[in-house]
This record gives C-alpha cells, sequence and structure tokens, in this order.
C-alpha cells in the first residue's frame, strides 16, 4: 500500500523495521495504551486533498477576502515590503531550523539575530535588545513583569490611558495573574495627564511608569523630565514605541527611559491579518539580567574565529524553571531576519524617507478632511506623524457610516474610536490619487 | 552546509552611500515639521547596503545553518518534520497579506473561515470541545490553558486553589507558565520507567490544587498508562488535567487527549503540525477546552452569526486577553494545508509511523548506549549517555561529533532525570535510509569512544566554528554591534 | 576565631561578633561549575531567617540565595561584580554580603563544620 508522500516507508521498509523491534506491527508498540483510550474511527475530517485540491480550497477562500486600501494603523500599518526580504527569508536553511541550540550549526540564525538586537538597541537608544518576544502586547506585558522583578518589594505599575486599549487589556490579564496592580494615568486632550501622573507617582511604590509613543492617537507626546521624576521614586520608565518612527522620534534612550518595548510589525512586515509580527524589548544594561527570553552574544572558538552563541541562559526557563524570568520558548524567530533585513535595505536615510511620506500624506489627507466642513482633528494643535484621530461633526454620518461607505469603495477608512470618532493613518503606500479617492467618498456622502 | 565560516556581520558589508529601498516619490503638497524637541537627535547607525550585497550576504550567512531541509534533526521534544512546500504556498494563495486586523468582519470571511475550521479540526483531533488559536507558542498556550483552569476556579468562588502539579519530568515552560498565572509549583516523582508516581500524587492533591499538567507521552517517551486513574483522581480533588502538547505527534491516529480525561490542552503547530520553526519561531500555541470551559478562552474570539458568517468579539467570561489580534496567523494556514494535505486517513499514519521510527533507532543502538528505560517508547526515546562511560566521552561529546556527520544533536541533557540525557526524536518523514546512516554514524561514535576517545573529545572538526567560548561570553556579554566595536577597539 | 556555619542550601555564615560574611560553601560552587553572575541585594537590605536574598548563576544553572540567620545587609562585595569567578577560587573569601545578625541565637539551627561535611559526603551518593 502507498503511503502518503511525506512518509517515506514501503511496506518492505515497515517490515525491516518492525522486525528490529521484535513486534509483528506497529500496534504492539502502543500496547501500553488502553483500548477504552483508543480512537475508534478516523477523524471525523475531510479526506486527503491533492495540491490542486488544496490550491483550488485556499482560493475559494481567497475570494472572500477584500483587500482594501489601508487607512487604517491602531498599531499596525501598511509599508511596503522589499521584495529581497520574502525571497530570503524562505530559504530553508534559516526557515527549517530550529532554535540555535547548537551554535556550531546554527551560526546563520545567531548572527541574524545579533544584528537585529544591535539595530534594535540603536533605534531605541539603549544599550541591549532581545532575540524578540511575540508581538507588541505581549512585549508591553514582558516589560512590565521585568520592571516590577527589577525593583526590590514593589508591585505597582502606572500606565497611560493613552496607551492602545488591546495592549492594556493584555497588560491587566498579566498584572493580575502576577500580583501586580496597574493604575492607569488618565488623559487630558489626548494626552498623558502630567499633574496625574506626578500626583500618582508620588503617592504609591511605584516599580515602573509606561507611557505610548507616538500614543494611541498618533500623538507625539512630550516626556520631558518624566524620567528624571521616575528615577527620583527608584520607579524604571518604559516607553512603548512603533518601532518605524523610532528611527525619526526622539528615542528612548534620548528621554532617559529604561525599558522601551513595542510592536515592530511597521518595519514592513506584512498585514497578514494580525501576524506573525514581532515584538520588541530592550533595555539598558544594568537591567540586563532580568530581560527575560532568549539573548545572543558575540565570543570567539578554539580557534579565535569570532561566533556567536546564546547567552545569559541562566534567566530562561529550561534552567530557572519557575524562578525564570519568563515562560517564553519560542519566539518570532525568523521575524528578526525579516527586521534585520529591513532595516539594513532602508537604512537611516530610507527610514527618514518612509516617515515622512507616511506623515506627509497623513497630514495632507488630515487638511482635506477637515476641509470639507464635517470633519475635525479630535486633537487640533497636538504633533502628530502619519495617524491623526478625527471627530465627525454631522449628526447624519456616524463612523460606521464612513466606514461602510469607503469599504464599498476599496477604501479602509481608519478605526473606529467612538460612534462619531475614527482613528485615520496614512503610509507611502497611499498615493495622492487614494487619498482623493478617499476625500471624494466622504464628500459623496453629503451629496 | 559550508564547513567554512562566513563570518561578516550586515554591519561589515555597510558602505556609506549605498542603499537598499524603492520608495515613491509623491508630492502631497505638505510640509512637515515636527518641534526639535520631540525629534532624535542622532540618526541611528543602520548598515548602508544595496540590495544584490544584502542578498549575497544572508545567502552566505544561510549557508552557516542547520535545518530541516538539510539533514535530519532528531531533536528531542521538537517534532522536527519535513515542512512541506505547499503549505508555504498556500500562504500566498489564501491572499491575507495586505488584510488589516481592523478591517471589516464582511471584508476577510475567507480568513475567519481559515481560523474557524483549524479550529475545529483541532477540536476533532484533540478530543475537545472549543479550540483559541490566539496563542503565539506552546509556552504562551501553557499560560493561557493556566489562566483558563484559574477563572474556571474563580468563577466558582473556590479561590483557595493556588497549586499546580507537575511532574520532575516536565518541559521546564511548565512549571514557568504555572509562575507567571500566579500559581505555586508542587513537583510530582517520576517512578524508575519515567512515569508519574501515582503514591506521590496522592499525597500533593488537595483542595488547595488547581491543575496538574502533564505530558503524555512523557518526556521520556513513555505513554503514561495510568492516565484514567491520574485523571480520576485529579477531578475527585476538584483540579483540572492540563495536557502540554509539545509530545502530541505519537498519538495522532491513536488516541486523544480529551478521551484520556485531559480538560485543557495546547498544541504547538510547529511540531505536530508541520509549520516551520524559523530558528526560534514564529509558532503557535492554539488551546482546547473541554465542554464548559469556552467562554473562559480569551479575547478576541472567532465566533459564527447566525446566518453563517464569522465574526470577531470580545466577552466578559474571558479570562483576558494574550495578544493583540488573533495570533500568527498565517502559520494556521500552513498548518490547515498540512491537516487537508494528508487528511484523515493519512493523519492516522503520522503518529505510528513516528513512533517505529523512534523504536527503530533505540533497538539498533541500545548495545551501546545506556537505555535506563526500557521501551518501547513513543515518538521519542532517552539514553542516559554511552554505556561504556570508562573512557569518560560524555553526551555533550557525542552530540558535537554527530555535527561533523552531517546530523544535529539530539536534545541533549534533558529531561533532568538523568546525567547524561540525550533525547532522540525521528519523526515520521525521515525514511529508513536516513535513520540507517545516522544509526551506523551513531554506532561508529561509540566505537570511537574506547578506541580513541581524544577525538571524540575534540569534535566538531567540519563546522564553521567550534567549542566557541560559551562561559566567556555570559561572563562578559556583547550584545550588539556597538559593544562589540568598543571591545575590538580595547 | 571566626566560627563558621552552614545551611543545607549551601549557603555558609562566617561569624565575627554580631557581622557574618554570607557566601557560597565550596562545594557548592564546585557543583555550580564557573560562576558567571552574582545577583546580590543592596546596602540596608533586610531578610529573614530562610529568605531569599538573591541568586548565583553559572552558565547552564542558577540557584537562588538563602540568609541564614535574620540580618540587614552592610556591605556587598563589589569584587565579584566584576569577577565573579573569585567564588570558585576562593569561596570562603569571596563572600557575598556583610550583615549585621540580628538574633546570634539562630545560628544554633545550622550545621557547624563537621555536620556540613558529613551532608556533603551524604547528598554525593
Amino acid at each position: 500500500m502507498a503511503r502518503h508522500r511525506y512518509f517515506p516507508h514501503t511496506d518492505a521498509d515497515v517490515e525491516r523495521m518492525l522486525a528490529r523491534c521484535s513486534v509483528t506491527d506497529i500496534d504492539a508498540l502502543y500496547a501500553d495504551v488502553a483500548p477504552a483510550l483508543r480512537l475508534k474511527k478516523p477523524y471525523d475530517l475531510p479526506k486527503a486533498m491533492s495540491e490542486p485540491e488544496l490550491e483550488r480550497y485556499f482560493a475559494a477562500l481567497a475570494t472572500q477576502n477584500k483587500p482594501l486600501t489601508c487607512f487604517a494603523g491602531a498599531g499596525f500599518y501598511h509599508h511596503y515590503t522589499p521584495a529581497a526580504i520574502p525571497a530570503m527569508m524562505s530559504r530553508s536553511e534559516f526557515l527549517t531550523a530550529y532554535t540555535p541550540y547548537q551554535p556550531e550549526i546554527s551560526q546563520g540564525t545567531l548572527q541574524y539575530i545579533f544584528e537585529y538586537q544591535s539595530m534594535m538597541a540603536d533605534l531605541t537608544g539603549l544599550d541591549v535588545s532581545n532575540a524578540s518576544m511575540y508581538d507588541g502586547a505581549t512585549a508591553a506585558a514582558e516589560a512590565m513583569v521585568m520592571a516590577v522583578n527589577s525593583v526590590r518589594k514593589k508591585r505597582r505599575i502606572l500606565v497611560s490611558a493613552t496607551v492602545a486599549p488591546a495592549l492594556q487589556q493584555v497588560l491587566a490579564t498579566y498584572a493580575e495573574a502576577a500580583g501586580i496592580i496597574i493604575e492607569i494615568i488618565p488623559e487630558d486632550n489626548g494626552e498623558t495627564d502630567r499633574t496625574a501622573f506626578e500626583q500618582m507617582l508620588g503617592a504609591g511604590d511605584v516599580a515602573g511608569v509606561m507611557v505610548a509613543q507616538p500614543n494611541y492617537y498618533g500623538i507625539i507626546e512630550n516626556f520631558d523630565g518624566w524620567a528624571d521624576r521616575c528615577h527620583e521614586k527608584k520607579a524604571l520608565l518604559i516607553m512603548n514605541c512603533h518601532a518605524s518612527t523610532l528611527a525619526v522620534l526622539r528615542s528612548p534612550g534620548e528621554w532617559c527611559a529604561d525599558i522601551a518595548c513595542g510592536e515592530a510589525q511597521s518595519l514592513g512586515m506584512p498585514l497578514n491579518y494580525g501576524g506573525p509580527y514581532l515584538g520588541y524589548l530592550c533595555c539598558k544594561e544594568n537591567l540586563m539580567r532580568k530581560l527575560p527570553g532568549r539573548i545572543v552574544g558575540a565570543t570567539t572558538d578554539k580557534d579565535g574565529k569570532r561566533s556567536f552563541v546564546l547567552t545569559l541562559q541562566a534567566r530562561e526557563q529550561h534552567i530557572r524553571r519557575q524562578k525564570a524570568t519568563s515562560n517564553i520558548c519560542s519566539n518570532q524567530g525568523i521575524m528578526t531576519l525579516h527586521a534585520a533585513m529591513y532595516l539594513s535595505l532602508m537604512g537611516a536615510d530610507g527610514l527618514e524617507k518612509v516617515n515622512r511620506l507616511s506623515a506627509e500624506a497623513a497630514h495632507s489627507l488630515a487638511a482635506r478632511l477637515e476641509s470639507t466642513g464635517y470633519i475635525k482633528l479630535k486633537y487640533s494643535g497636538k504633533p502628530y506623524l502619519n495617524e491623526f484621530a478625527v471627530e465627525i461633526t454631522d449628526e447624519n454620518l456616524s463612523a460606521d457610516a464612513i466606514l461602510e461607505a469607503c469599504a464599498d469603495k476599496g477604501i479602509l477608512a481608519g478605526v473606529k474610536l467612538t460612534d462619531n470618532s475614527l482613528l485615520v493613518a496614512a503610509t507611502e503606500m497611499c498615493s495622492p490619487d487614494d487619498i482623493d479617492r478617499y476625500v471624494s467618498t466622504i464628500k459623496n456622502l453629503k451629496s | 552546509m559550508n564547513k567554512n565560516l562566513y563570518s561578516p556581520l550586515v554591519f561589515e558589508v555597510s558602505h556609506k552611500g549605498r542603499h537598499g529601498y524603492s520608495l515613491p516619490e509623491y508630492e502631497y503638497g505638505v510640509k512637515v515639521e515636527l518641534p526639535e524637541s520631540l525629534t532624535r537627535k542622532q540618526a541611528p547607525s543602520l548598515p548602508e547596503i544595496d540590495e544584490p550585497s544584502l542578498v549575497r550576504h544572508y545567502t552566505n550567512s544561510s549557508n552557516n545553518n542547520f535545518g530541516v531541509d538539510t539533514g535530519f534533526y532528531p531533536l528531542g521534544s521538537c517534532t522536527m518534520k519535513y515542512n512541506p512546500k505547499v503549505n508555504e504556498a498556500m500562504v500566498g494563495t489564501a491572499a491575507v497579506g495586505a488584510l488589516h486586523p481592523h478591517q471589516p468582519a464582511s471584508t476577510v470571511q475567507g480568513a475567519l473561515r481559515i481560523y474557524r475550521t483549524l479550529e475545529k479540526y483541532l477540536s476533532e483531533i484533540g478530543g475537545m470541545a472549543e479550540f483559541t488559536l490566539n496563542p503565539f507558542a506552546g509556552a504562551h498556550g501553557e499560560y493561557t490553558g493556566l489562566m483558563v483552569i484559574r477563572r474556571y476556579h474563580l468563577s466558582r468562588a473556590d479561590e483557595a486553589r493556588r497549586k499546580v502539579i507537575v511532574p520532575d519530568s516536565a518541559h521546564g515552560t511548565n512549571p514557568a507558565s504555572a509562575a507567571m498565572a500566579g500559581f505555586e509549583i508542587v513537583e510530582v516523582k517520576s517512578l524508575e520507567d519515567g512515569t508519574v508516581d501515582i503514591e506521590d500524587l496522592r499525597g500533593k492533591l488537595g483542595s488547595d490544587v488547581a491543575a496538574m499538567m502533564m505530558t503524555n507521552p512523557n518526556t521520556v517517551g513513555m505513554f503514561e498508562k495510568n492516565i484514567p486513574e491520574i485523571a480520576e483522581m485529579v477531578h475527585a480533588a476538584g483540579a483540572l488535567l492540563y495536557y502540554d502538547g509539545a509530545n502530541l505527534n505519537p498519538l495522532l491516529g491513536i488516541a486523544r487527549p480529551g478521551d484520556m480525561g485531559f480538560d485543557v490542552m495546547h498544541i504547538n503547530l510547529h511540531k505536530t503540525f508541520s509549520t516551520p520553526h524559523g530558528g526560534g519561531g514564529p509558532g503557535a500555541g492554539p488551546v482546547g477546552v473541554r465542554a464548559g470551559l469556552e467562554q473562559f478562552l480569551p479575547n478576541p474570539r472567532v465566533v459564527e452569526n447566525a446566518d453563517g458568517s464569522l465574526d470577531v468579539t470580545c466577552s466578559d467570561n474571558a479570562f483576558g486577553r494574550v495578544s493583540a489580534w488573533l495570533g500568527n496567523f498565517t502559520v494556521y494556514i500552513k498548518a490547515l494545508s498540512y491537516i487537508l494535505s494528508l487528511g484523515s486517513e493519512n493523519l492516522m499514519d503520522a503518529g505510528p509511523l513516528a513512533t517505529l521510527n523512534a523504536n527503530y533507532i533505540m533497538n539498533s543502538l541500545k548495545d551501546l548506549y545506556e537505555l535506563p528505560i526500557p521501551g518501547p517508547c513513543k515518538h521519542e526515546f532517552v539514553f542516559d549517555g554511552l554505556r561504556d562511560k570508562s573512557q569518560g566521552v560524555t553526551t555533550m561529546h557525542v552530540a558535537k561529533s554527530l555535527l561533523d556527520y552531517g546530523f544535529h544533536a539530539p536534545t541533549i541533557y534533558f529531561p533532568l532525570l538523568f546525567h547524561e540525557s540525550l533525547m532522540i526524536e525521528p519523526t515520521e518523514t525521515e525514511s529508513i535510509d536516513t535513520l540507517d546512516s545516522f544509526i551506523d554514524v551513531m554506532r561508529k561514535i561509540a566505537l570511537e569512544a574506547a578506541s580513541d576517545p581524544d577525538r571524540i573529545k575534540g569534535a566538531p572538526y567540519t563546522t564553521p566554528i567550534s567549542h566557541p567560548d560559551e562561559d566567556e561570553a555570559a561572563l562578559n556579554p556583547i550584545l550588539t554591534y556597538s559593544q562589540l566595536c568598543h571591545k575590538q577597539t580595547l | 576565631m571566626d566560627k563558621i556555619y552552614y545551611l543545607p542550601t549551601h549557603e555558609y555564615i562566617k561569624v565575627e561578633g554580631e557581622t557574618g560574611y554570607i557566601g557560597i560553601s565550596e562545594y557548592a560552587a564546585k557543583q555550580l561549575g564557573t560562576v558567571t553572575y552574582v545577583d546580590a541585594p543592596e546596602d540596608g537590605d533586610e531578610f529573614e531567617a530562610g529568605e531569599e536574598f538573591g541568586a548565583i548563576e553559572s552558565r547552564k544553572a542558577a540557584s537562588d540565595l538563602f540568609a541564614p540567620v535574620s540580618c540587614e545587609v552592610t556591605e556587598v562585595n563589589f569584587a565579584l561584580e566584576g569577577d565573579p569567578k573569585l567564588i570558585n577560587s576562593n569561596p570562603l573569601e569571596a563572600w557575598i554580603i556583610k550583615v549585621v545578625i540580628k538574633d546570634p541565637s539562630e545560628l544554633e539551627g545550622l550545621m557547624d563544620q563537621k555536620a556540613y561535611d558529613e551532608f556533603c559526603l551524604n547528598e554525593k551518593h
């Protein structure tokens, strides 16, 4: 009987192997599985599909997906992916490797992780980076746990209300179980309320303070003096930043933050309906031993050749078990290769251009939306790059109506904030024509 | 794989003034100026490189690497099976690349159908009522599953259940995940055959225990045959039984965790369901629950509307949220493609053939390697080093020696039950020819360990690097290129 | 003459009047291998007897450190920060923290050198 193409076993092979095992059938190798536990019939699943049938199956599903010209952000941005990246990522020497436990035959993986760590540390202006977290939300959760573990006997974390809601939910989940108390610093006209921050910091034994940059509404906040206030109280400042904007905005290091964390999807990673993306986590050198997850370090081999290895492993679950800095084992692996290649191809210059084009697209769209007379910037006058919140001032229009009308025209108008407000983002993928289409769709709603 | 190390970092093949990007020259008719106080003072010192040089750099660097496509990868507990190419192709066919997570559900019905279908298929394979695919990896799945259990007990106002029991042979992630979920860890002993000591377990169960975590077959490759009794004891104590799906592969076609009495489980799609591990990720760790626990699964959920269409919703009953969106989406496409490629009939073969392969190796080497727990094993087994240890050749030496013969090393020094653990998992996609050449090499190494031990101890000889100084790496960590340059100038 | 006492978790405390020097035993240092990092508390930190006060790491192992007696830290051995391997070369000299012992009677519950040597001998088997 011919087996499936992924199984090389011929009947003759099986016979030889059974003989070596001194049994007459494979079932005998499962003698210890009680009959009552055994599957009585094959799984209730479809029969095997050939490749052509599989192609047809997924192509049919694809027709139920409608790609839209993307003006949505809320943490995930449609930037361009240089064609060289997917080509290199599909090399099976990289793609089909496991975690680099054997450095002698894993220098490829170890080198790109080291490159990634170097670039992320540089972008954030901090000293060190780990080899990735799952996504921006879990990176933030781990940053919070890390802050609490770094500061003795303090379990309170202040989180700005301008941190993305989904992130706040993940933080709340991780905090509750770990006995960490989260207090939300209220927002004041789209920004973190500074007076409230100072009061809350003064009131309790705070281990860390988390703010977002740009914040959920796209606003670039001024954190001048925040790190000093935190450090006076022996609290850590944690900044949650979109990776792409790090190239042009004042870096966490320049704000004197202790930890930077966030989503690196904006480094040209395809949207892919939510993943895989990449969470990054960087910190100052004095917190290095509290960093969770894998870390790659440089050393030399017996002949003096520069080599890369997994290092500082005594922090990790396979050694420390329940006392580990985190349970993370598999991380986002090859997505760090994506990030390293993207940052290399773009360079500082390309990133500056991406940010400039995105900001210009967003600002031009904002101005034209405002010129309609019934849409206005929600936080007028605040500095922003490529994302902004708008309010719909016409009672006969709603966020839903706009989203729906635009979707009909093949445009994703943004992310709904409230019934009459939207979060709108633009990138270099939005051409002036796309913006024209967006604006005229909105205008047609009124005519 | 290259024997010569391709060593430059991308920074070292960078040249000022070059670039590798391609951006439109759109004119939007506006200029954006930010206040200086908010902008970066110093541009990042990223590489400057052209596209051809970058492609060569990573192509050459990939030659320093070993993957499943390169050769046999018998890494125990990691289930390094072949990663089918059609799975990768289907990611393109499914056309999800440009879909934003916040698109209206009506425009992503195909993507949601993929999620929902895989959820259903995993439920059938696991014998569970419902799955969430949101967790990003196995350990993340463990955390998610334990949080479901936590919420279940709290929903019953049973707040005293602060402990989670794990076997001493468990994967390190089990206790680490339980600790993150706020539990205290209690270890239960293993018997000489590697299975759970039921008497020890009995003494540790009580009204303060929330759950027991197990992997079955366990980490020494033995089926926990007392599982029905264990499940009964755990349930009688009011606790739930958690299945660590890292070792699910040998049970494909044989048995389902749900039928064994497990209440909550995770599956590593990058192990059992053939998605590539990418040098560390991205993986996926879907979590399944038995009927009655569905409501506690994390937000957001993919749900079916009355008209059959799909939607993404959040519920207050959920224990919380563990991901920004629905997890590592393209990994699901690959896993679904794998399940459909095999179909019900061939999935039935996967577990038994994996077990046959493992037993074949075990029986071919047990005269030269110490087999502390006699088989038959399931998907993997553990040798406690060489039988002849008189020449001082250790598991580490054997592992490094294998690299010279074009094999990846097995998992070494885990489980912690033995001093010289050498944990071998071949998977079902390896042919008898590959297994035979591995066996030949393992025998050769064992014989050479007796005749010329120093040669084995000096291995590897043919790899791009040999014996990196890991103590030095940990003593004086150099974690970035800038630290490396700084050290070189000293 | 200094008196020295041990915990079953292999920490020692050398006693000079009210002052104690806490480190890990020679046996423990050997078991651990090359020490790569010592996570020590800060001056002024206080610990109960049996409380965890830090951790010690080698490349592939780590163990927590427990206070043999209730104490307050008066000095941390900074030499270990630059060169943690000192613990391997001379564990009894390479103490980790210097403390004020709060209740000397707690010392009575600890193992002396002879008892500890026997304890280690048994642990090997």
